[in-house]
């Protein structure tokens, strides 16, 4: 295998694996607002139209009930589809299609419907946009049976993991995180893709276990460094998609290093750290050496000052500080 | 085609055209009888919504469909299924929980799907088949399958957002897509009239520059006359149609509903007066163009086909628990 690689960014990445996969599966449309000519607001379809035209690319006015509730109903119908609702805020107007029906169909119609749809959508805060442009509720959509969850932390998982959602028969969530758009990492210029349910250990360690996903695995791997200095020696779990979740990876992680912590843009309540809890509990139980340890989002709305919205939201120098005061405690 | 209301139809249908349309309607109706009867004996579980009254729509609509195009349906559904072309037996076991159901058990009279008849689903969430239509018609556009789309809604549908946002949405893209609302005048027990000023539901469609038409829902052959025209224009290319039948409900809302505190018994009365089937069965008799003893052979054969139904439906086997995780993706 060719290990041939460039750097490119987030979104190029996951243009990337669009236009790959559009190239090689025609029943491919893309649905929503400003992805045609435009090239998507954080630039995730730049350039798509121009090969692809407005017939494949198709804008939307600000309609995400329709946009989503209408891929959904392309894909049943026999076609693939991708809904993009830029934020993932604003799918929340379409929670009924994707909860209640795309969901749902391929399970009540005992197999026989396929929905191979691709809702898109980034999550989290970035540039202090305020709380209706800030949620990151990834989770809610993983209680959800019928539903698979990708959380990309990099160019590479972003572009491995959108060509394995382009040809799942069923519902994806492919959830970006606003502030990792113009980030930059090596890809392979040889096709390749990332089966759903494989996590990544992203830096090995024998201290403890951190998982994180989306943005706050660069928060776990910056802390990671700061700490390594100190000689606590983090591992680093991404689990990439969580639902399914790789549960063997993160638990041999934790039998190995004996203590888990999950770093989450998301609040604790509920959520998917309470999941990796669960998880340490149900597998581990005898291997732990500590309390598990979550560093999430404060429970508040995200307030737009600086000051406060980094109060809110979990950053490196809180996470050295919690975990510091963990293996300390 | 302009926004006005349709009379009923002039021209002498001719006999074979008349005596299919009765077929399906005496089927829904007998069908709908059988299921009150078992359901009241305790044998049906789950919630069950009957269309007793409105047989004409569905009747008159489906006429016009091949078995490749796709119809969405709604949570008084089974009338849709039946006249879409799924087997009685099919439905009726569903309705039982049974394995040999359209949807081996797992949907019920609101979840069922039988896409080998283009029949996607009656569905729980009222408007939700609105945004999934049209996005079934553009992926018939798309693929050039020549395919027509239906969607079957309530009034009650007709004040939901999907309702704007999808038949929006399918005119903008000129989709192949016939809108049918069955406006029964009660949205479970309120009062159309109570819920909006917009009581011509079919006037709404000039909104979206889209052709929106009236017609008698308990005339067949005005439902028949007017479906048609609004298939043929989706099939040759020329978009989406709104029509709205004007129905009743001869039954409650669902079964366990006497539907008698929310509406009189005057206004009961006249629309049973309006009955679609005997009218029907009368006017043709009349006009002779064909003889009561048609009408009869069709009432023994329906009998008949029933009865099958509801012994395959009783002596079908139950669902294997060991079976209730498969198709969750």
């Amino acid at each position: 295998m060719t290990t041939e690689s460039r750097e490119i960014t987030y979104a190029d990445a996951g243009v990337e694996a669009l236009r790959e996969e559009m190239r090689r599966d025609s029943s491919i449309v893309y649905i929503g607002q400003g992805i045609g000519p435009r090239g998507g607001n954080f630039r995730q379809t730049k350039g798509l139209c121009a090969e692809f035209g407005e017939e494949r690319l198709r804008d939307t006015g600000i309609t995400e009930l329709a946009q989503t509730g209408a891929a959904i109903g392309a894909a049943m119908a026999g076609s693939r589809a991708i809904v993009d609702n830029v934020f993932l805020d604003f799918s929340l107007e379409a929670m009924t299609q994707i909860i209640q029906q795309a969901a749902n169909a391929h399970y009540l119609s005992n197999g026989k419907l396929k929905v191979p749809v691709m809702i898109r959508g980034a999550m989290g805060s970035v540039r202090n946009a305020g709380v209706q442009h800030s949620h990151t509720f990834y989770g809610w959509f993983a209680n959800t049976p019928g539903l698979k969850v990708a959380v990309p932390s990099s160019p590479y998982d972003v572009k491995g993991l959108m060509k394995t959602a382009l040809r799942d028969d069923c519902p994806v969530m492919f959830i970006e995180h606003k502030a990792l758009y113009n980030t930059k990492g090596r890809v392979p210029v040889e096709e390749y893709l990332i089966p759903f349910g494989t996590a990544s250990v992203c830096r090995e360690g024998t201290t403890a276990t951190v998982v994180a996903v989306g943005r706050m695995v660069h928060v776990a791997l910056e802390a990671a460094d700061v700490l390594d200095k100190e000689g606590i020696s983090l591992e680093v779990v991404d689990p990439r998609t969580i639902a399914p979740l790789d549960r063997a990876t993160i638990a041999e992680s934790i039998r190995k290093t004996t203590r888990i912590a999950v770093v989450d843009e998301a609040h604790n309540s509920c959520g998917f750290s309470g999941e990796v809890f669960a998880l340490a509990c149900e597998e581990c139980f005898d291997s732990l050496d500590a309390p598990p340890l979550r560093i999430c989002s404060l429970p508040a709305p995200n307030p737009f000052s600086p000051p406060l919205d980094s109060q809110i939201i979990p950053n490196a120098e809180r996470v050295v500080r919690e975990i510091r005061d963990w293996l300390n405690s | 085609m302009t926004s006005q209301a349709v009379q009923t139809t002039e021209t002498k249908p001719d006999a074979r055209t008349v005596l299919d349309l009765y077929r399906t309607m005496v089927r829904l109706r007998e069908f709908e009888l059988k299921v009150q009867e078992l359901y009241r004996s305790g044998v049906l579980p789950g919630f069950v919504h009957l269309y007793v009254g409105e047989e004409a729509v569905a009747a008159g609509v489906c006429a016009h469909l091949k078995r490749s195009d796709l119809i969405w349906s709604t949570h008084r559904g089974h009338g849709h299924a039946l006249a879409k072309g799924v087997p009685g037996r099919e439905v009726l076991a569903e309705l039982w929980g049974k394995v040999t159901g359209c949807s081996a058990g797992r949907g019920g009279s609101m979840h069922m799907y039988a896409p080998d008849y283009g029949f996607m689903g009656t569905n729980g969430i009222v408007g939700a088949g609105i945004p999934m239509s049209a996005g079934a018609g553009l992926s018939a556009k798309l693929r050039n399958s020549g395919q027509v789309v239906v969607c079957f809604f309530g009034d009650g549908a007709s004040n939901t957002g999907s309702f704007y946002e999808g038949i929006n949405m399918a005119s903008v893209w000129e989709l192949p897509v016939v809108f049918v609302c069955e406006n029964n005048l009660y949205a479970t027990e309120m009062a159309l009239s109570r819920a909006t000023k917009s009581l011509e539901i079919a006037e709404r469609a000039a909104m979206f520059k889209m052709p929106g038409l009236a017609v008698d829902g308990s005339d067949v052959l005005a439902v028949y006359d007017l479906a048609g025209q609004a298939v043929d224009r989706a099939r040759s290319g020329g978009g989406p149609t709104l029509i709205e039948c004007k129905t009743y409900r001869f039954l409650g809302h669902h079964e366990g509903d006497p539907g008698t505190n929310y509406r009189t018994k005057e206004e009961v009365a006249h629309w049973k007066k309006r009955d679609p089937i005997t009218s029907l069965r009368e006017r043709a008799i009349a006009a002779s163009i064909a003889a009561a003893a048609e009408f009869d052979n069709i009432d023994g054969e329906t009998q008949r086909w029933l009865d099958d139904a509801v012994e395959f439906g009783r002596t079908s086997a139950e669902p294997d628990p060991r079976t209730a995780l498969d198709f969750v993706w």
